[in-house]
Formats: structure tokens, sequence, C-alpha cells
């Protein structure tokens, strides 16, 4: 995975709750058996009309925001399935920066494995994110990870949490299965101590 | 020792290492394994030259793509893509030598329905899968829960998930259920109740007289729809009902071995006075037959009620709920009972178990489906089909009108050919009414196999205790 750098960019707001993994990335599209590619596929059923033309309204259909880096959204983003095809549309589609009130929890874990930084705000900030974001190309955001801020347009800087090792991970663009392989002797510790406690499984 | 819930218990039997932030490494004792999620992660093994850690403890099944006709064995009926991904999960399957149950396999079904069928899932044990609606073998008192591809790659690679310890959330059901009230009533009640974010961070265990008198096919139901609450699982306490489901079954231990684990079952409550860090508590003699209405699991009713106006709601929920009323193309105050439905679908890991089957028998034994309605009953796994032919229901099934086809995913997600054209409105008892879901510009409204029943009957949306 790359190195996860600090973001400067458009911001698209999309404030819609509850957008489902389904609007991220429609089933039809599940069916590569690749990880590269779903970005022109990216909200589907949002961004086209079933003849492939443009529904001009659609957000990132917008000219100022066909470049957008950054998406703040409605509370609730990513529920439903556990499809990594979304986090790998919208990465693909170039956006590495989501923001919302809350995220559904796989959604969440997958963002990370895919150089995705997803950030919890509270609504207040959310708002505040949102109208900036409305302002357009000329509105552009910068999401720092490694200060924990994300700076407005105007200047404003609002600080975020996230997981310690998530954090690292993204930054120097891990591999969490080398990682964890690194600790073998752990795995296999645990696997005989469970081998004697529970033999049936 | 402080008590502990259920799903501390659970969590501390499988960390196999922690670190000082609490990121831990939980240990895997099942991997379900379906086409769609994991040829990415296969192929990422070959990639790095890695192998599967417990080939022993994976087992993959074909369900999301598969074709429901009966003429399914002929390649021709599924598309160039469902094809490959199938043939990419046989060949994965024998390359790094899982258990596999091939299409062609009378034992093949929706990998959450065979998985407890066959026994492999245990109480107290981990189970994952690239899939959401893992939270089905909660039902047996399992931690178990979706993941994304990469960490299919990571469980494959590693038999452990990097994980952070959730909240513990309790979901009471107490009392008695009324007449024509179900798993999936109570399911969808509970989303209702706390919206599909009100699990999000944490795992719920579900308790109460209500719950404990449901069969293991309704506490999988039950479970099932935990992810639509947003929690990463869904738990109920193993007892005899638990164990009297797992005993026998192919791969649950047998003679001193299961001697040994009911012991160990019998340890897997949570104790008097652990801590919950949210508690929701419904009574069984409130929650009524409900339908969804909307775009959302919690866009929830009962059978009773009104269509509702966009400003019954508040903040971004106005805008959401205006967008699923235009989508589902109906009239704010209008009753649901008069909603015509062209489609039912009967089945899915939410409510395609024999159970289930039963129920819909009870209603239409005798009767015919509405002229013209399109009703497709599926079953959940080979097992469950066969079993459906031999005490008659599908006779029944047949007789009234309905298709009644092999096992698979089908019209729940409707990755295979099974799907809603655009406008069609279908009463459904799988567990997701998102747009598109069942088909591009199709309508889904969530029932239990019972109202499903109803509505296949009557054409509109029924109150199944007008019927029985």
């Amino acid at each position: 995975m790359e190195k996860y750098t600090k973001l400067t960019g458009i911001a698209a707001p999309m404030p819609l709750v509850n957008i489902d993994t389904d609007m991220i990335i429609p089933k039809v599209f599940l069916k590569s058996i690749k990880r590269t590619g779903f970005g022109a596929n990216l909200f589907d059923e949002m961004r086209f009309n079933r003849d492939g033309t443009e529904i001009e309204d659609f957000v990132l259909n917008k000219p100022q925001y066909r470049k957008a880096e950054i998406l703040i959204a409605g509370d609730n983003f990513g529920c439903g399935s556990s499809r990594e095809h979304a986090p790998w549309a919208i990465a693909d589609f170039g956006i590495k920066c989501v923001v919302s009130t809350s995220f559904a929890d796989i959604f969440f874990n997958n963002c990370f494995k895919n150089g995705i930084l997803p950030i919890v705000l509270p609504q207040e900030q959310v708002d505040l994110l949102m109208s900036d974001a409305e302002k357009g190309e000329n509105a552009r955001m910068t999401v720092d990870l490694e200060a924990q801020e994300i700076t407005t347009s105007d200047g404003e800087v609002i600080s975020f949490n996230v997981d310690a090792f998530k954090k690292q991970c993204l930054l120097e663009g891990l591999d969490d299965i080398g990682l964890t392989m690194a600790k073998a002797d752990a795995i296999k510790a645990f696997e005989d101590k469970a081998a004697q406690a529970r033999p049936w499984v | 020792m402080s008590p502990k819930t259920l799903y501390d218990k659970i969590w501390d039997a499988h960390v196999a290492h922690e670190a000082e932030d609490g990121t831990s490494l939980l240990y895997i004792d099942r991997h379900l394994v379906h086409e769609v999620t994991s040829a990415q992660a296969f192929e990422g093994l070959r990639m790095t030259g890695r192998k599967v850690h417990a080939p022993d403890k994976t087992i993959a099944v074909p369900d999301h793509n598969v074709p429901t006709t009966l003429d399914r064995a002929d390649p021709a009926t599924m598309t160039e893509e469902s094809r490959i991904q199938v043939e990419a999960l046989d060949t994965n399957a024998k390359e790094f030598g899982v258990h596999y149950y091939p299409v062609s396999d009378v034992r093949q079904g929706i990998v959450h329905i065979v998985g407890p069928e066959q026994g492999w899932t245990l109480p107290g044990m981990t189970v994952v899968c690239g899939d959401s609606h893992t939270a089905t073998h909660g039902a047996f008192g399992a931690l178990a829960h979706g993941i994304g591809t990469s960490e299919v790659e990571h469980v494959l690679a590693t038999q452990t998930l990097i994980q952070k310890k959730s909240l513990n959330m309790k979901v009471e059901i107490t009392g008695k259920l009324n007449p024509g009230v179900t798993a999936k009533d109570i399911t969808l009640a509970v989303i209702g109740e706390t919206g599909t974010g009100g699990g999000t961070g944490y795992v719920i265990e579900y308790t109460g007289e209500a719950i404990r008198s449901l069969s293991m096919e309704g506490r999988m139901t039950v479970c099932n729809m935990a992810i639509e609450g947003g929690a990463r699982a869904g738990l109920i306490a193993p007892d005899e009902t638990t164990y009297a489901y797992v005993n026998g079954r192919p791969h649950a231990p047998k003679g001193a071995q299961w001697e040994a684990a009911l012991n160990w079952w019998k340890t897997l409550f949570t104790d008097e006075g652990a801590h919950f860090d949210k508690v929701v508590t419904l009574r069984g003699e409130d929650i009524q037959p409900v339908v969804t209405w909307g775009t959302s699991p919690e866009d929830v009713l009962p059978i009773t009620a009104t269509v509702p106006h966009p400003e019954d709601f508040t903040g971004g929920k106005v805008e959401a709920a205006r967008r699923s009323i235009e989508y589902m193309g109906l009239t704010p105050g209008q009753k649901l009972t008069d909603i015509e439905i062209d489609t039912v679908f009967i089945g899915s890991c939410t409510n395609g178990r024999i159970e289930d089957l039963r129920a819909v028998a009870d209603v239409v034994k005798g009767k015919k489906i509405k002229d013209g309605m399109r009703a497709m009953i599926v079953p959940g796994s080979g097992l469950v089909r066969a079993q459906a032919e031999e005490e008659g229901l599908a006779e029944i099934f047949q007789d009234a009108g309905f298709e009644w086809r092999m096992a698979g995913c089908s019209m729940c997600l409707a990755m295979n050919p099974d799907q809603l054209s655009e406008g069609e409105r279908c009463a459904a008892t799988s567990n997701r009414n998102f747009e598109g879901r069942q088909g591009y510009k199709g309508r889904t409204h969530l029932v239990s196999p019972a109202m499903a029943a109803a509505a296949a009957l009557t054409g509109k949306l029924t109150d199944i205790r007008e019927l029985v």
C-alpha cells in the first residue's frame, strides 16, 4: 500500500444519510475478480442513467466536484454489505478521505486497508465541513493525518481522532498480514493451548 | 473475578496476542468463504507466495451467483462473469485444499445456512466470512461477523484478525409473542427502534423470554439482521435448544469430545451483574407483524400503519424519507395494506430455512396465489430443499402456483438471473430493501415468511392475522 500523505483537495458534499454499499457500488459490478477498475461505476445508479449518460445534478457529475478527493457525507455512511468493492471504487475514483458523523463498522475497517482515511466528527463539525464543501472547487480542504487535523478553506482547523495502529499502517503503507505473520509464535502458542482446551474445534 | 458478558467470555478465549493499546489478534475458529469476496484474497496469497494457514478450518461454497433454476448444471445458465467467479472459487478451493461444497453437491447452499447445517458452527467459536450476514451464526453463541476481502486474505494467511474489542449492548425481548408475530418481526422491530446505526460499535446480545422461546431457525433470523442495526455481531447464549440442534451434525463433536464441549458451552452465558454499555428492551407483546415501507431496514412499521410523511422525521432523515417514498412510488398517508405487490421472494440467509418454508406452507396450503403474481421460493440449501420435498411442502407450493427453486442467495441481492425489473414491487423475506438491491429500480418490502405468503395470495401487503 502507498504511504498516506498530507492531502489538499476538493471536498464533495453528500449530505444524504445511510448511504449504503449497494449505492456506492451496485452488485452488477461485483463480478470482477480484480481489485481495480471499480471507480468508473462508483455510485453508479445515482451517477448515470440506464443509457450510460450522466445524471447532471449528482454531485460528482458537477464540474466543480469531478476531481473531488474528499467526501463529506451524511450519517451512517457505508452501511450494508461487507463488499470491499465499495472502498475499491472510492479509491479508484480518487477519493482518499471520507468524513461523516458515523460509519458502518466493516466499511470503516475496509477503508484503512485501501488507503482511504475515514474520519468521524460530531454533527456540528460535519455541518461546517459540509458548508465549506458546498462552496465548490475553490474551497480546498487539507487533511493532515500526521497532525490529525482538517483545515477548511477559511483556515479553520478541526482536530480528529484516529486509532494509533491504523494511523501508523496508513502513514507507513504497512502490509498488516506481514505484521501479523511476524507474530507467528504467539499464534502457534495460542493454537497449542486451544487444542488442549477445546480439542473439538 | 469481575462478571463478564457472553461476548467478553468468547473474546477472552480467542485473543492470541494483545498490544498495549488493546489492538488484538483474534484467533478465528471457522472461516467461511464464498465466490464474490474471496477471489482477490486467494490471488493475494498467490502473489505473495503465502499459504492458507488452516485449510481444515476454512469452508467454501458458491452461493451469490449461482442460478436457482433446475437446469443450472448447464454452464450456459450463468453469465460469463458469474461463471468466472464460481470457477475461480472452484480452482482456489482445490488448490488451497479447503473444505468445499460445489454447486453439484446436494449440501450446497447459502454459506450461512450450510455452516450451521453441517455442524461447522458451534457455540463459543469465532466465525468470520467475507459477508456481512455472517452475524447469523451468533444464534449459536458464536462470535460471528462479516469482514472485507483484505481481511479474508489476512485470515486465510494467519487464521487471525486484527481487532479492537467492541462495546457490549443488550437487546432484551421480554414476555411472549402474539400469534402471527415471528423472529423476523422481532429483528425488524428492534432495527425500527434503534435505527440502522444504533448498534455501531457494539456487539449485541439478544436475551429475554421471547428470544429463549425461539427455535434455532428463529434465532438465526434474529442474529442475521444484527448487521442491519449496525452491530458488529449479534449473540444468543447457547442452551438446550442449541445443543439439540447441533448434536449429531456431521462436523459436531461426538462421544467424549461432545461431553467436553458441552461442559464448556454451559459456561457461555452473561454473568449476573455484568456491564452492558447500552440496553434496549422491547415487550414481546407489543411487537406486531411489521413491514418496511422505505429503502432502509430501519423504515419499519406495523402492517396496520400508513406510509409516513417526510416531515414526521428530523435531521437528515427528512430528505432520506422523501427520497425513499419517491423511489418506492408511495404516497404519505396511504395504508400499507393498500400497497399492491407483483412479486414475492421467499428465501435468503434470513428466512431460507425449513421452519420458514413450513410457515409459508401453513398459509398457502390448498390455496392459489393471485393471478399474474410472480412468486418464488428458494430454499437456503440443497438439504433444506430435500427436506421440504420429503415433508410434502414442495407440492403445496407448486399447487399454489409458486416456483420451487434450487438453493442460493437468489433475489436477495440479485447477482444471479433472479432479479426485479424496473418498478416491480416485491414482498421479500430477505434482509435489505436498499435502492436497487433486488434489481435496478426494483422496490422491496421486507416481511416475514408468513406475511410474504399472505401477500402472494392477496396481491397486496397483508396482515397475516386476518388470514389465519
